[in-house]
């Protein structure tokens, strides 16, 4: 069965959809990648649509679904490079997808992720030199 | 039943007479010598009426519409366009045309001057005959304006969306004019495909030139910066005027989760702390260094 690659790059998952995505791709996706998240606890994940051309309703919906799933899971999901066509396509069909995190490439979200990373070690390093801790 | 068999014949015996009387009167009538010259004239009113005299002799002029006629029609829209095209008035595109009335009618009148009953029919079938090809020629004309309109219209579009890039990685577009649906649709594009190719982070939108903002172009304004936060970029609206704001809040229009500024400036200098940059002033000394290192590379 056709599968879209995780590959994983330190706490970060980084999928690369380069392939049409149809119904069922969508679908295997969105588990293959919450058991992932959760095998690895990794702390982002990256979805880099930048080769996607096509897309409806159900997949923004799918998208939307991934960002909320990792969120449960304690990930941060950055979908990157997203085409013009693609955003219009979204956006007239009502799905301005409020909950997801985007960058304008790979590397920008990749620097967004260590960011948000960063601040929440910051946090627990906070939280451990406290009183309290 | 019109048919134009008896007036064909007339104008074949007569061509040469007609077309002399018939560059006559058009080169006494207002014609414009300035957009036309006179030898141009003269042989597009031969190649019409050599057009004319071709139409098959059973035609019936209440069928204007049929294949027969084609050819004069034909040849009357492409000179009315081109007339259009040159700037000639409506009243002196369709003069060309009923300018050949007189020449007609003096040439009936010498056939049939004795029998008034034959002499009436056909001055009838010739005025008909001409007068549907004069509206032929002013609907022509109108038609080709209407084409230049909407060319211009469509080179307004994309000139008036041009996309300026501020900084590096900060985008600017200046809206000016109305905006509609497809215009929205263009402003949309480019702006996308501006942040795609410049790879800007933030994208500024300055309404200072849009006379009046209502529900629909708000409505477009929020797509357009939807679309650019799922491609990544952020968007901040400047240029908004006391009197649009007003108009914004009375319409209920939420804004709240864009960011606005009054200024371009003050947009820019938002643009540039989200990008982690900031401006500052220099001070004394420094100043007066960079002024004359500035002047130097001039």
């Amino acid at each position: 069965m056709e599968r879209i690659p995780i590959l994983r790059i330190g706490t970060f998952l980084l999928v690369t959809i380069q392939v049409d995505m149809h119904d069922q791709l969508a679908l295997t996706l969105q588990e293959d990648l919450t058991s992932m998240i959760a095998r690895v606890s990794a702390g982002g994940v990256l979805i880099d649509i930048s080769s996607l051309e096509i897309v409806d309703s159900f997949i923004g919906r799918t998208l939307a679904n991934i960002a909320s799933m990792a969120r449960v899971l304690d990930a941060t999901t950055v979908v990157v490079g997203m085409q013009p066509a693609v955003a219009i396509t979204l956006v007239e069909l009502g799905m301005s997808l409020p909950g997801i995190r985007t960058a304008l490439n790979v590397e920008s979200g990749m620097q967004y992720l260590r960011d948000t990373l960063a601040d929440r070690e910051d946090e627990d390093d906070w939280r451990d030199y406290s009183p309290q801790g | 039943m019109v048919i134009m068999k008896t007036l064909l014949q007339t104008l074949q015996d007569n061509g040469d007479r007609i077309v002399a009387d018939w560059t006559h009167s058009l080169r006494s009538a207002t014609q414009r010598k300035d957009l036309l010259s006179e030898r141009d004239l003269e042989s597009q009113a031969a190649d019409l009426f050599k057009a004319i005299v071709k139409v098959p002799a059973e035609t019936k002029i209440s069928e204007f519409g049929s294949p027969a006629w084609r050819p004069v029609k034909d040849l009357v829209a492409t000179l009315s366009v081109s007339r259009a095209n040159l700037g000639f008035s409506p009243t002196e595109t369709a003069l060309f045309v009923l300018s050949i009335k007189p020449a007609i009618f003096g040439t009936i009148r010498q056939e049939w001057g004795s029998d008034p009953d034959r002499l009436f029919s056909e001055i009838t079938v010739a005025d008909s005959f001409i007068d549907k090809l004069s509206l032929h020629s002013t609907e022509s004309y109108i038609g080709g304006r209407d084409r230049v309109i909407a060319r211009q219209q469509e080179d307004m579009l994309e000139l008036s969306t041009p996309v300026v890039t501020l900084w590096d990685g900060i985008v600017a577009l200046p809206l000016i004019g109305t905006l509609d649906s497809a215009r929205t649709q263009v402003v949309m594009e480019t702006l996308l495909q501006a942040i795609v190719d410049t790879n800007s982070r933030v994208a500024i939108i300055d309404i200072t030139g849009v006379p009046t903002v209502d529900t629909l172009v708000a409505q477009h304004l929020l797509k357009t910066i939807t679309a650019a936060r799922l491609m990544g970029a952020e968007c901040i609206l400047s240029g908004i005027r006391p009197q649009i704001a007003q108009t914004i809040v009375h319409l209920g229009i939420d804004l709240q989760q864009i960011a606005t500024k009054a200024k371009l400036a003050d947009a820019f200098r938002l643009a540039l702390e989200q990008t982690g940059r900031r401006v500052t002033r220099i001070d004394g000394a420094q100043a007066a260094q960079a002024a004359k290192a500035a002047k130097a590379a001039l």
